[in-house]
């Protein structure tokens, strides 16, 4: 079963990647973009279980134990059965 | 210890000989740490810096050791990216992301010691300024709980790190983190010497603890 991963940096974290890259658009004459972040995307395929719940269950604890730490980011899990 | 992809560890061996210990190299598949006293985690880039800085290496069958150490008041010290698996470990209070202009620096700073209730810092006097090599790029400590205790600080502001903090301590004192490597300013010859205040006071922490 095919899982999207959606790592998001918590609003109150800095995002000196994403802040460089503003920068960079207003510099080539991009204006208006009030803000940018770049966040990490995983994307896996999990294997032994056919319940979308179960595996969005095994998915989160991944996240918990090592994909995500939570001082600094937030996950959403999508499960694509 | 040493992580795959460590890379500072024979510097650390070295300064703390020089300074009189007996210290010995340990790979992190270890789980017996008999007979060891401290621990330091040293710099490098363990797995990579995969997913994280640190993310993996806090996961090494070492760690479970190095925690029940850190718990029973053993002094341990995480230099660089040492410093990164402490945090990542849940030893010390928040993580490291990217400096804040995106450089790698790799440069003699200093810094300057708040805080002397630590095994780091315990030879120090506090407002005592030291010139000591950082050589990072997730060096930008962030703490949103702003549960970590800061002890040294750098004068300037070389990466955006949280109240400008060099190096972070646990409540108790005996779990340290610091960025700029005091392994590297040991002796006249490396252009300076200031990082030996800092050994010393983890030695003395060492023979006092034991």
């Amino acid at each position: 079963m095919k899982v999207t991963v959606s790592i998001r940096r918590r609003p109150v974290i800095a995002d000196p990647h994403g802040a460089t890259v503003a920068r960079a658009l207003a510099d080539l004459g991009h204006e208006g973009v009030r803000s940018l972040r770049i966040d990490r995307t995983i994307y896996m395929e999990v294997e032994g279980e056919d319940d979308p719940d179960a595996v969005r269950d095994r998915v989160a604890a991944m996240c918990e134990q090592l994909l995500t730490n939570p001082v600094l980011e937030d996950y959403e899990i999508v499960v694509h059965p | 210890m040493v992580f795959p992809g460590s890379n500072c560890e024979h510097d650390v061996v070295h300064a703390l000989q020089l300074l009189g210990a007996d210290a010995e190299i340990v790979w992190h598949r270890e789980t017996d740490l008999a007979g060891i006293d401290a621990v330091v985690l040293p710099g490098g880039f363990a797995h990579g810096d995969a997913l994280r800085t640190g993310a993996i290496a806090r996961f090494s069958p070492v760690m479970e050791t190095v925690k029940a150490m850190a718990e029973s008041g053993a002094p341990v010290l995480g230099i660089c990216n040492g410093f990164q698996i402490l945090c990542e470990a849940g030893l010390l209070s928040g993580a490291l992301i990217a400096n804040r202009d995106l450089a790698f620096i790799c440069r003699m700073v200093e810094v300057e010691v708040i805080d002397t209730n630590t095994v780091l810092t315990a030879a120090a006097t506090v407002g005592q300024r030291l010139r000591i090599p950082l050589n990072s790029y997730e060096g930008n400590w962030v703490d949103p709980s702003e549960t970590g205790r800061h002890v040294i600080r750098y004068t300037d502001d070389p990466n955006g790190s949280q109240h400008q903090a060099a190096a972070v301590a646990n409540s108790a004192g005996n779990v340290v983190g610091i960025m700029p490597h005091p392994e590297r300013a040991t002796e006249a010859l490396l252009g300076s010497e200031d990082g030996r205040v800092l050994l010393e006071g983890f030695l003395g922490s060492v023979s006092a603890n034991v």
